[in-house]
């Protein structure tokens, strides 16, 4: 079983693996089209993107970056049995996602007093389905902290960490592409 | 057969298989329609023969389902159904309404009555009375299996069997709104009609796969369920937000034109891994077990149901091409492959494999079996390619040139004419199979002698 033996060898569980992959799949795929739309009209792309909250963004690339690394230093406490520190992390890893979703709220927010929704230009149809998504993920994500941090055994650790580097990986290919690409 | 009351499936099986011939004999005369339009004009127009055809595959095909479940819980669970009774009398109730639903149409009977006559939908539709009658036989038959396995032994094919079952079950609820705008009532008739055919039956196509692998390659079962888990966590999460794909030009939000190009263009991935379990299982398998026609079946189905379903059903699922194909003959030979390799190449191979063991007779006559697997298999793999290569022409003259409908029609007669030959091959085939399944009563060949020549 030599197929089977390589399955074995992944760490954390093989599902969350399969969802991790079709979540890339989405997301490159989005990311994807969203290029091949904007080589349509470049310039409209451009002014579409200037409303965007470059600063507010970049703050929240940090936000998740940091959030990430918090989920991941839990599970190395956990494996040394330090329980109390490990779901401290976890619960600060979910909080810094809430602060992700506060400030991406606003962002919204802000877009809507402006005017702008879905059917605005083609670049925020693209911007809502991807970071809407995102955020959505974001918010799945913040849940399965919380209730990683209840039931604080390490597979458990393993597989919330699992999903939540996912999701942190996600916005790293969005936030230049949709927010920086000049 | 291990328990009393597999016996139930026996019935299940008889009437889907009429069902079935019942089914491809309208397709016949449906194929007959389209080369001679005026052929039954008054008696039974072609839009009743559509509908027959379409709703008997359906109804067909959730009785196999139910059959199949009668038959492998009670293996799975190692103990018996909880109340043939129920089983019988939730088979009765589903021939009932099928037969009222057949009568009303043909005959238009009470028509303009809310309870008795038709709703007047292009789909979803029976009378209310069927639908109630529906739900009724379908929680009869959701208490039944639930409490058997409840009761009994919890196995992943099983759980997975019934939550596709429940699926089924609870989507259905969707057939009772019945909204005026035209564009809602398509919006939730998906609901049903996606949601079954590329979300819940799935579950219950790889759950009996799986079932079947297991019985016939004697592959472990702890290596069978996590491709299980496997294979329905990739069919849920493409399958549900795919429903998209059919949300393109109905006036739903633009959005879902990415939403289904993308998510559906994922539901190819589920379909491969059942091809490829299905393949790897048997050569891993140490098992040789005689039933070869099962055997077939399955391999076919998980095959046939990649290309109609997976890569046919890819063909035009992007927006960007759909925007061209929509309802042209593209859609036809997606639709005929993909239900033939999926659906009913899986509900024939359970019968391959469990009528000999429900009639005593195991295994016999394998022979006549698989010719008309290659029967049918062929005149549906020619009508698919016939139905591409005339949707083709079509979608260029029609959609990219501007051709007017009936034109094109006229133009592409010659590919209605092969499409009607290669119905008629399904329908031997299909007759074969049922030939070959209840009339003879010793093996036409003995096993072994075919390979003797060859030496």
């Amino acid at each position: 079983m030599s197929d089977a033996s390589l399955i074995d060898e992944l760490p954390g569980e093989l599902l969350m693996w399969v969802l991790i992959i079709s979540e890339l799949l989405v997301f490159g795929a989005g990311l994807a089209a969203f290029m091949g739309v904007r080589l349509t009209d470049p310039a409209g792309f451009a002014e579409a993107q200037s409303h965007l909250h470059r600063t507010g963004a970049a703050f929240n690339t940090a936000v998740l970056v940091t959030s990430g690394y918090l989920a991941a230093q839990a599970l190395r406490w956990r494996q040394v049995a330090r329980r109390v520190p490990a779901r401290i992390a976890l619960i600060s890893a979910a909080l810094l996602g809430v602060v992700f979703l506060i400030i991406k709220g606003t962002e919204y927010a802000d877009k809507a007093a402006q005017g702008i929704n879905y059917e605005t230009h083609p670049f925020f149809l693209f911007y809502y389905l991807l970071t809407g998504f995102h955020a959505a993920h974001v918010l799945a994500g913040v849940g399965i902290l919380l209730l990683v941090s209840w039931r604080d055994d390490a597979r458990n650790i393993e597989v919330g960490a699992q999903f939540w580097h996912m999701v942190d990986l996600v916005w790293i290919m969005l936030f230049p592409v949709i927010y920086l690409l000049g | 057969m291990k328990y009393e009351s597999q016996k139930i499936a026996y019935a299940y099986f008889a009437v889907a298989m009429a069902l079935f011939v019942i089914q491809v004999l309208g397709g016949l005369l449906a194929g007959l329609i389209y080369v001679s339009p005026n052929f039954l004009s008054e008696l039974l127009p072609f839009n009743i023969v559509r509908m027959l055809h379409t709703n008997a595959l359906i109804v067909w095909l959730i009785l196999g389902f139910f059959g199949a479940a009668y038959f492998l819980i009670p293996e799975e669970a190692e103990r018996e159904i909880h109340s043939p009774k129920l089983a019988y009398l939730q088979l009765i109730i589903l021939v009932v309404g099928t037969l009222g639903v057949v009568l009303t149409y043909t005959f238009n009977l009470f028509e303009g009555n809310w309870l008795l006559g038709k709703e007047g939908r292009e789909f979803l539709e029976q009378p209310k009375w069927v639908k109630a009658g529906i739900v009724v036989a379908a929680l009869i038959f959701l208490y039944n299996v639930s409490m058997t396995v409840l009761k009994g032994k919890k196995t992943a094919i099983s759980n997975i069997l019934l939550l596709g079952l429940w699926g089924l079950a609870l989507l259905f609820l969707f057939a009772f709104y019945n909204p005026g705008n035209l564009a809602l009532d398509k919006q939730y008739w998906w609901y049903v009609v996606h949601l079954w055919v590329e979300g819940v039956w799935e579950l219950i196509m790889a759950s009996i796969l799986a079932y079947l692998m297991l019985k016939l390659t004697g592959v472990d079962r702890e290596i069978v369920e996590k491709w299980l888990y496997v294979i329905v966590a990739a069919a849920l999460f493409s399958g549900i937000l795919g429903t998209g794909h059919h949300y393109y030009w109905i006036g739903t939000p633009a959005y879902w034109q990415w939403i289904g190009s993308i998510f559906s263009s994922l539901e190819v991935i589920p379909f491969f891994a059942m091809m490829a379990f299905a393949f790897v299982m048997v050569w891993k398998g140490r098992r040789d077990h005689p039933n070869k026609a099962a055997l077939l079946w399955s391999l076919g189905c998980a095959t046939l149901a990649f290309f109609g379903a997976g890569v046919w059903g890819f063909l035009h699922t992007l927006h960007g091409v759909n925007y061209y194909t929509h309802g042209t003959q593209i859609t036809a030979a997606h639709g005929h492959l993909a239900f033939y390799g999926a659906y009913v190449c899986l509900n024939l191979a359970i019968f391959s494999y469990a009528m000999p063991i429900l009639k005593n007779r195991d295994p016999y006559n394998q022979v006549l079996n698989m010719g008309s697997f290659w029967l049918m298999t062929s005149g549906m793999v020619f009508m698919t390619f016939v139905l591409t290569f005339g949707g083709t022409v079509q979608t260029h003259m029609q959609r990219v040139i501007g051709d007017y409908f009936m034109d094109v029609q006229d133009q592409i007669a010659i590919f209605y004419w092969m499409r009607f030959g290669s119905g008629v091959v399904v329908v031997l085939g299909a007759l074969l199979f049922v030939y070959s399944i209840w009339v003879p009563r010793k093996e036409v060949i003995e096993p072994g002698a075919a390979e003797t020549p060859a030496e």
